[in-house]
């Protein structure tokens, strides 16, 4: 089993399954490994935003012009976002990809069993609300993520993709 | 000040088939003067409009998006003109609908009611132009020249209540608008 999670990897992953567009705000679990190299992808268009529910409702309306779109952001911008989710995502049954920076979650260890509060709540608050959800902790994870975006768009639901370390960059 | 239904159905004749992303008050008489299948009111409250009134915009460049903003909505979500602004999107055509109060929430005053410019704002957010409109014959003289321009353009209505229209939000939210929706936007 590898210890890392490639950026890169990821990158290729997303834009596999044709997402084009990616709604960012800085997070420094994915500054090196995502949003520095997405903002230098010729194949990516990123849309910086000031706070993630922007995001949901960007990535609303895209979808409804046929476009993919992701969001990459941190988690606590995620728990900022809960309403919009509620919503947009939920209520109105529409696909949203958030892939989430855990913030100084510890490598190798269960988001529910991190030593950090913010960490901790984030599955059982998504499972609340009848989010699916996925950890990418390393190489071996990064297949998930063509599926889960795939799922999102199959079936008109929210999904998100937690980052469980730091992507290393490409 | 504009009465607001007076002001939406001369905005109506200028764009008979664009797309429209409109909140709460305005939402509601949009729907009576301009029923359409590019109607889109799903925004999920919060001030969200103009960021779904974005995305609408990047996924349809060849089309003008029309937002219908509210005043208390808009400050929910200011950052969104510095977004939008830094997107610059061409096709993109903002209206803040001010009243000066949450009308659908017990008419109370926004903060800084009368004293804050929507329009100031959004020029120094980087919008390409801004227009107000507080006289419904100035409106509806400029308002074609307006929506020539290239965006993202925002428009500050300075309005009142006009004649009450139905306060149907189970039908302005319903699940069989959005998807009419997105089937006319496949048509375009």
């Amino acid at each position: 089993m590898s210890d890392s999670l490639p950026g890169a990897a990821i990158i290729a992953a997303v834009k596999s399954v044709g997402v084009r567009i990616v709604m960012a705000l800085p997070d420094i679990v994915s500054s090196e490994g995502l949003l520095h190299p997405i903002s230098r992808d010729p194949e990516l268009r990123m849309v910086r935003v000031c706070k993630e529910d922007e995001a949901i409702g960007i990535s609303a309306g895209l979808h409804a012009c046929g476009q993919r779109s992701m969001l990459l952001i941190q988690h606590t911008g995620l728990l900022d976002s809960i309403n919009a989710l509620r919503a947009v995502a939920v209520e109105y049954s529409t696909p949203v990809c958030l892939m989430v920076g855990l913030l100084e979650k510890e490598p190798g260890v269960a988001p529910t069993k991190s030593g950090r509060y913010g960490v901790r709540i984030v599955e059982p608050i998504l499972d609340a609300m009848g989010i699916a959800h996925h950890l990418l902790e390393t190489e071996d994870d990064v297949p998930i993520i063509p599926k889960a975006i795939d799922w999102a768009y199959a079936e008109s639901k929210p999904v998100v993709m937690m980052l469980g370390r730091r992507p290393t960059a490409p | 000040m504009i009465k607001r239904d007076d002001g939406l159905r001369i905005l109506a004749r200028h764009i008979p088939d664009e797309i429209v992303v409109a909140v709460y008050s305005a939402a509601f008489d949009w729907v009576q003067i301009r029923p359409h299948a590019l109607n889109y009111f799903g925004v999920g409250a919060m001030g969200l409009a103009s960021s779904h009134g974005l995305g609408l915009a990047l996924g349809r460049p060849d089309r003008k998006v029309i937002v219908l903003d509210g005043d208390g909505s808009l400050l929910m979500n200011l950052g969104s003109l510095a977004t939008i602004a830094n997107a610059a999107p061409k096709n993109f055509f903002h209206f803040v609908c001010e009243n000066g109060t949450y009308e659908a929430n017990g008419d109370h005053p926004i903060p800084g009611r009368g004293r804050l410019s929507f329009s100031g704002i959004a020029r120094e957010a980087g919008y390409a132009a801004t227009h107000e409109f507080a006289d419904l014959a100035v409106f509806e003289r400029e308002i074609g020249r307006v929506l020539e321009q290239a965006g993202p353009v925002l428009i500050d209505l300075k309005l009142v209540p006009g004649a009450e229209s139905p306060r149907d939000y189970r039908g302005l939210y319903a699940a069989e608008r959005r998807a009419a929706f997105r089937a006319a936007v496949k048509q375009l």
